[in-house]
C-alpha cells in the first residue's frame, strides 16, 4: 500500500497519520505539499491530516478544499483510490464537495480536546473491516468545530446506504444525548461517500496506535488500509 | 468598482456564536435584544464594466468560495 499524505499550511497531524501508517505497513508515507500537481505514481491511498489548514480562514477547510493538490485528490477518488480525511481533513473534504455536509461549530462553543467513544456502523469498508459490526471504540477527538450538518434529505441517504462510519456514543455503545459531543446531527461522527472510497471522520484514528498513549483501537483502521 | 457582499447562515443552522454575542450584550444590559445571529461582510473591490458584469463575478465569487451553499445564503449589497 501507497500512501501519500497531504501537507497544507497549517496541517498539524501529519506526523501521527505518518506513524500510523508506517506502524501498520512498514513503509512511511510521502509527504505531498498542497501546491504539488499530482499524487506519487501507484499511490493507493491519500491521508488529509488533522491541524487549521489556513488557519481555519473563511471557513474550516475552505481555503485548502481550493489548493492545487485537491484536483489530483478528486481524480484519485473518481478512479476508486481510498481518500482518508481527518478531522480538518473531512473538514476539507466536506468544502471539497467529496463529502456530503458541512461541519460547523460545536453546539457547546466549546473546543473540545479528549477521548471518545464511537461505534462502527459499517465494518464492511476498506477502512473499516478490521473492526465488527456496533464495535464501540475509542479514538481521540480534538476540534472546535465537528458539529456535522445536512439536509433532510442528504441525511436519509446516508441513513438508507449505510454511508455512516461512525457514530458517537457512550462506554457502553449507547448512542445519543450526553454521548454526543459537538450536536452532530443523528450523532454522526464520519461519513463514507456513494462508492464507499472516501471516508471523513472527526476523531483521530492516528492518536490511538500505541499503548503509551492511551490505546491501539486505531490500529485495525491502519491495518485494514495497508492490506487493501 | 467597491462592492460589499454578505454571507450569512441559513435559517435553522445553529448559531452558537450568534447565542454567545446575544448573552453578552444582555449581560452588558443591552435592552431588547431578541436575538442574535453572526455573518460574514467582504468588502471587494472588482474590475467590471457595468453592474451586471459586477453582478455576475461576484455571484461567481459566493458560489465557488464566499459561502457554503449548504449552511450560508449570500447577498450582494453593493455591486
Amino acid at each position: 500500500m501507497r500512501a501519500a499524505v497531504i501537507l497544507f499550511p497549517g496541517s498539524n497531524r501529519e506526523g501521527d497519520v505518518a506513524r500510523a501508517l508506517r506502524q501498520a505497513s512498514g513503509v512511511p508515507p510521502t509527504i505531498v505539499w498542497h501546491d504539488d500537481r499530482a499524487l506519487p505514481p501507484g499511490t493507493d491511498l491519500v491521508v488529509l491530516p488533522g491541524g487549521f489548514s489556513y488557519g481555519d480562514y473563511l471557513r474550516c477547510g475552505a481555503i485548502a478544499a481550493r489548493a492545487r493538490v485537491m484536483d489530483a485528490v478528486r481524480a484519485h477518488a473518481a478512479r476508486g483510490g481510498l481518500v482518508l480525511g481527518v478531522c480538518n481533513g473531512f473538514q476539507i473534504l466536506c468544502e471539497a464537495g467529496l463529502l456530503p455536509g458541512a461541519l460547523m461549530r460545536n453546539a457547546g462553543r466549546r473546543f473540545l480536546c479528549k477521548m471518545q467513544h464511537l461505534r462502527v456502523e459499517n465494518a464492511s469498508t476498506a477502512f473499516a473491516r478490521g473492526y465488527a459490526p456496533g464495535q464501540v471504540v475509542k479514538f481521540a477527538i480534538a476540534h472546535g468545530e465537528g458539529n456535522y450538518a445536512i439536509d433532510a434529505a442528504g441525511l436519509a441517504e446516508l441513513e438508507r446506504a449505510g454511508r455512516i462510519a461512525f457514530r458517537y456514543c457512550d462506554a457502553a455503545g449507547k448512542v445519543g444525548g450526553r454521548a454526543n459531543p459537538n450536536g452532530s446531527i443523528n450523532d454522526i461522527a464520519g461519513v463514507y461517500n456513494d462508492k464507499f472510497n472516501v471516508l471523513g471522520l472527526m476523531p483521530h484514528p492516528e492518536n490511538l496506535v500505541d499503548p503509551l498513549v492511551g490505546g491501539t483501537d486505531g490500529r485495525p483502521m491502519f491495518a485494514a488500509l495497508a492490506a487493501a | 468598482m467597491k462592492t460589499r457582499v454578505i454571507v450569512t447562515l441559513k435559517p435553522g443552522i445553529l448559531d452558537p456564536q450568534g447565542k454567545a454575542i446575544e448573552g453578552a450584550l444582555r449581560s452588558l444590559g443591552v435592552e431588547g435584544v431578541a436575538s442574535v445571529r453572526q455573518g460574514k461582510v467582504f468588502d471587494i473591490e472588482l474590475d467590471a464594466d457595468d453592474r451586471a458584469a459586477a453582478q455576475a463575478k461576484l455571484a461567481e465569487a459566493c458560489e465557488k468560495l464566499l459561502a457554503n451553499a449548504i449552511v450560508e445564503d449570500y447577498a450582494i449589497e453593493k455591486g
